[in-house]
């Protein structure tokens, strides 16, 4: 029959004209309309300060929980768990270099936050600012090693404030990525 | 005397079987050694001072050998979270995923819902960029006054993580002078994207921090 002949090159041409235009908007730069970005996605990891889960939570499923857990719970569900940590890992621990007791040292370290400040100069402790961002060159272990062990005037415990690793293994880039090719 | 003391405790801590790893390397089982596992991450003004950077880093502990073959999963999301009115629920979040050879970047925009589920507003999307490959330059993007990478990099993270769990486990009284980098040698891949602050809003302080949300 005629007409469906027609109305199947019909249909083919405007399959073409279709397939044509959908290959054209792949080639262009705005390549996401034909990207598949829907679909939920659901928390698998979680972390901000260095070490925190490591150090102050048990091995195996409550690593796992505490890295499906959002910050704004963490305080509550952690604090005491953290505080029991910090005396196991320090039993002679008093307050640390900023003056913070057991109780609010780790009530800090339990919401898992990185605390960056918007204008001046991000370090996680530089001497002078204190938690004002994580650059890439901050010696984080000795900062944390010092805050657990140090005692108030960051003297106790010599032999466990710092692990005299001081520095990456390749020096860091002044510019944007700022983190330098593997190795 | 503090150092039996502390001695005591840290014998106890290893009794009950806390196993030190660095920053966040292999920290937990069900993320071990799959693109969700998040090592690090870093937040520092950039080298124009008007911008803020954000650099997480996953898959930690890659050798050399088998950093060409580590790739980002396409259904595995890294999300950036930024509170800016200091109650620890994120106002703005900055998302990446691969699709392809590419990465992907969506914001810094406020999410329809805060917590552990999160969706992709595509018409947040701020730029995308090449997925740079390993032993080539690094590629970069720029887009709206954002730039973009991803890829693989040298670990920034140092630490003598050994002489730790040996200090842990009772076998060392403390550390080494020098100290032995555990991460000297070994790679992550890396997202990193540096924002203009003004897109973050006002506050003079923020709370930020790193999810990995897997496709359900």
């Amino acid at each position: 029959m005629k007409t469906n002949k027609i109305k199947i090159i019909a249909i083919a041409l405007m399959g073409a004209v279709v397939s044509a235009s959908c290959n054209d908007d792949d080639a262009s730069n705005n390549s996401m309309v034909s990207a598949d970005f829907s679909g939920t996605f659901v928390q698998q990891d979680q972390m901000a300060r260095p070490a925190i889960n490591t150090v102050f939570i048990a091995s195996g499923q409550p690593k796992d929980e505490f890295n499906a857990t959002i910050p704004s719970m963490m305080g509550a569900k952690y604090q005491s768990a953290f505080q029991s940590r910090l005396l196991a890992l320090n039993a002679a621990y008093t307050t640390n270099a900023l003056g913070l007791t057991a109780s609010q040292f780790s009530g800090v370290l339990a919401t898992d936050v990185l605390n960056v400040k918007t204008s001046g100069k991000t370090t996680f402790f530089d001497g002078t600012n204190v938690l004002t961002g994580r650059a890439l060159a901050d010696d984080v272990i000795d900062v944390e090693l010092l805050l657990i062990f140090g005692g108030p005037m960051g003297t106790s415990n010599p032999g466990l404030t710092s692990d005299h690793v001081d520095a990456n293994d390749k020096p860091f880039s002044a510019s944007f990525p700022y983190l330098v090719a593997a190795w | 005397m503090k150092k039996p003391k502390m001695i005591l405790g840290l014998a106890l801590v290893a009794i009950t079987g806390l196993v030190l790893v660095a920053a966040d390397h292999i920290d937990a089982p069900s993320v071990t050694g799959n693109a969700a596992d998040i090592t690090d991450m870093y937040t520092f003004q950039g080298q124009n001072t008007n911008n803020l950077v954000f650099a997480v880093n996953t898959q930690g502990l890659l050798s050399p050998n088998a950093t060409a073959a580590a790739m980002f999963s396409e259904n595995v999301m890294i999300e950036i979270n930024i509170d800016n009115t200091g109650d620890n629920v994120e106002d703005l979040v900055i998302q990446a995923i691969r699709k392809g050879n590419k990465m992907y970047f969506f914001g810094p925009y406020a999410p329809a819902a805060t917590g552990t589920s999160s969706t992709i507003k595509t018409s947040a999307a701020s730029g995308n960029v090449a997925i740079s490959t390993y032993g080539s330059a690094a590629v970069i993007a720029e887009s709206g006054g954002m730039k973009f990478f991803a890829g693989p990099r040298d670990d920034p993270f140092f630490f003598d993580l050994g002489q730790f769990q040996a200090i842990l486990g009772g076998t060392a009284s403390g550390f080494n002078n020098p100290g032995t980098d555990t991460f000297a040698g070994t790679n992550v891949l890396s997202v990193v994207v540096e924002v203009p602050k003004a897109m973050l809003g006002t506050a003079t302080s923020l709370n930020v921090w790193a999810e990995t949300k897997k496709k359900q």
